[in-house]
Formats: C-alpha cells, structure tokens, sequence
C-alpha cells in the first residue's frame, strides 16, 4: 500500500463517490437535522466517529467471524459505539442532545455505516477500512453542511447563532426565507446539489430507460430538402 | 377508548407520517421505489414487521429496560435505559428472522412474494425510528400496537404514491442528470410539501 492509494480510498468518497448523492447511504438523517448549522456539526462528528470506529473494530475481526451471523455481530458493534456516542453527549451537551431526539440512536441503521462495514471493512485491512470509514463520513459532512449553511443562512439570517444577513423583522434588509426551515426543503436542495455534481461529473448521471424520440430521432428537415 | 386509539392511527398516518413528516426509511424508500409491484411488497412487510416489534419494544422497555420496572425482580434501583438501543435492535434483528422462517414454512406465497425485502428490513430506519418514537411518546401497550401498525400503514403509503408517480416519470423528458436519483429528490420534497397540509390539524 503506498500513501497514492490510502489518499485515494481517504477522498474517493468526498466528491466521485458521495454516500448521499450517488451511493443513496444515509439520506434520513441529511433531512432531518439540517435546519441549524451547530446541531448538524454535533451530528456529522457522530457519524463520522461511528463509521470510521466500526469500519475499524470490524475489520479487526473480521477473520473470526462466521458469515451467517456477520449482521448481528456488525450490528453490536455498531450499536455499542453509538450508546458511546449517545451517553457522552447526554453527558456533555444535553441541549443538543435533546435537538437531535432519537437521530443519534439512528445512526445506528444509517446504511453509511452498515453499507461500508459490508462492502469495505469485511475485506480490507484495519487501517485503510479507517480510512474509507473517516472518508465516508467526510462525504457525509460535506452535503449536510452545505445543506444546513443554505437553510440556516437563508432561513434566519443567522450562522452557528451569529447574525450574518440582518432581518428585516429586526431593522435590517433581508426578507427571512421560512420555506428553508421547513424539512421538505433539505430535498430539494439536495436534488439540486445532485443535479450540480452531475453536471460537473457527467459519467454519474443515469441513462434515462425509455429514449424520447422528439429530441434525438428527430427527422432531419436539412437532408429530405437535399432530396426534393 | 375506540376513538382515542383512532386518533393515534390517524395522527401516525397522515399527519406524522414516518416517511414523509419524519424523514425516516429514506434510503429504502428511494432505492426500492421503481416499480409498483416492489414498493407494494415492501410496504406490507414494513406493516408486518412494525406491528410485531414496536409493541415487542414497548413490553421490554416497560418491564426491564424503564428506571424502577425490574422491581419484580427485587432490583427497584436499576435502570438499564443506557442498552435500550442494543436491545431494540436486537429484538428487530431477532423478529426478523423469526418472522423469514415462519413465513417460508407456513406461508410460502408471502416469503416468495417479500424475498430479499425481508432481511433488507432490519437496516430499515423507520422500523427503529418507530420504536425510538414510541419510547419517546411514553405509550402504554394498547397504543403501542395501533402506533406500530399506523407507522407501518403510513411508511407503505408513502412509498407505493412515489412509485405510482415514479413510474410515470420514465416517460418525461427530464434534464440529463437530474434524471433517477435527483429527480426523485425533488418529487419527494413536493410530496411531504404536500403532506404538510396536514399538520395543521388537531384530532
């Protein structure tokens, strides 16, 4: 293993192959807890810890585990990592906690983590399984955050708490957008941002099943004029 | 007695629907939402399995897991709410795999009919989600079943609509890369816009 590859399993995930916009992992919590920017911090340093610790644990173990049962023992992996990970913000930042109600708990049936700890952690090597882990939950961090910067900035004006666009409610100029703080418009946006990455990656997009014959059978006008 | 468990079905379905209000079962909901036939045989076995383990949940909570309900036991100092996770998925993990065997030796036409969904179902959100939420409620047993089944009936709903709507979608002339996943983003948003509507009601 050269340090070339362990770059690449490290930013694959970040942009080429994004959990959320391609491999469609993990998508309920991107909804749900994007509407204040420090609440979506707490949750995607969650995941991130979860994913790239149970990639790693898993991938230790990975020999002595019998296939049959392989989806139980990934499970308590998991979900003992995510107790970890619930306690400690109990413990130390109740209020937010309390602002992510049960999403922490769903991490742990967050397909990112299952999904990688099938498809990555149960193959390769510990150290490149924490790597592609810590990359995932990158991948995952970057939409959320973009996500949750547009609905908080646009929606109250405000970034982490701090006034950044004066409301017009308190003397400034800018019109508050309350249609971003309802949940239904993370999905869009994110359908945006997918339709973005797609114009930017072309090889993503996927081929439409049924062709309409306006566009590209068109009869072509020039040509039956040559004919006449 | 009777409406009041009426209320609960009905505030589940519509108005706190686990896909459309909550956001939960999001990655299935889109991955397995091409066809009609699919999205159907997924949607019962959500009903299925989320009538069997919520109030399964429910019973473990109340009479191990709560602060004080292990005093049958002689223990009225424990609280074990810190492995409520572990054991909720355990019990899904567990009926799961029951329900597979059951239905494979006496119902055969189901098993055939659900196939690869039933196994796919422990990883689903919305079945944990319903659980969490049902803790998070504080509901008794009784409501716990009809909770379990509205969850259930409301997540099945959801995704047997998007299918019915992406199946008409193959024959429109989208935008190269909005085309499959990102088209489906946005046809999602404008129906939980839609469902919504309902939040304003008060049963």
């Amino acid at each position: 293993m050269t340090v070339k590859q362990y770059k690449q399993v490290l930013a694959k995930p970040l942009l080429e192959e994004n959990p959320i916009t391609l491999q469609i992992l993990g998508i309920c919590s991107a909804l749900a807890v994007t509407s204040n920017l420090s609440v979506t911090l707490v949750m995607c340093v969650a995941l991130t810890f979860v994913v790239s610790f149970s990639n790693l644990f898993i991938s230790i173990i990975r020999n002595y585990i019998p296939s049959s049962v392989r989806i139980i023992v990934q499970m308590t992996i998991i979900a003992s990592l995510v107790i970890v990970v619930d306690e400690l913000l109990k413990a130390y930042d109740y209020e937010t906690s309390k602002k992510l109600s049960v999403f922490v708990g769903l991490i742990i049936t967050n397909c990112i983590v299952m999904g990688r700890a099938e498809a990555f952690a149960m193959k390769e090597k510990p150290y490149l399984s924490f790597l592609d882990g810590l990359g995932n939950g990158l991948g995952y961090s970057i939409i959320l955050i973009a996500v949750a910067i547009v609905r908080e900035l646009f929606g109250t004006g405000t970034l982490m708490g701090y006034e950044i666009l004066p409301l017009v409610s308190n003397g400034g100029w800018y019109p508050a957008n309350n249609l971003l703080l309802l949940p239904p418009s993370s999905f869009i946006l994110i359908g945006l941002m997918i339709w973005g990455i797609r114009a930017y990656k072309t090889d993503q997009i996927e081929p439409n099943e049924y062709k309409l014959s306006g566009h590209a059978s068109a009869p072509d006008l020039s040509k039956r004029e040559l004919n006449v | 007695m009777f409406e009041h468990y009426l209320n609960i079905f009905i505030t589940t379905v519509f108005i706190e629907n686990i896909a459309l209000s909550v956001f939960l079962g999001m990655c299935t909901f889109i991955a397995i939402s091409k066809k009609i036939d699919a999205a159907f045989g997924l949607g019962i076995a959500v009903i299925v399995v989320c009538l069997i383990t919520v109030p399964l949940n429910n019973l473990i909570y109340n009479s191990i897991l709560k602060e004080g309900a292990l005093a049958w036991a002689g223990l009225p100092d424990a609280n074990l709410e810190f492995v409520g996770l572990i054991s909720y998925i355990g019990v899904i993990a567990a009926a799961v795999q029951i329900l597979e065997m059951f239905l494979d030796r006496f119902v055969p036409a189901l098993y055939n009919a659900l196939g690869v969904f039933l196994p796919l179902i422990t990883v689903n959100c919305a079945i944990l989600g319903a659980s969490l939420f049902m803790i998070e409620k504080d509901l008794r047993f009784g409501e716990s079943v009809v909770y379990g089944l509205g969850a259930g009936v409301g997540w099945a709903m959801a995704i047997v609509v998007l299918a019915g709507i992406r199946e008409k979608l193959k024959y429109s002339d989208i935008p190269e890369g909005l085309q499959g996943l990102g088209m489906t983003f946005l046809i999602v948003g404008l129906m939980s816009f839609g469902f919504m509507s309902f939040g304003g009601i008060s049963l």
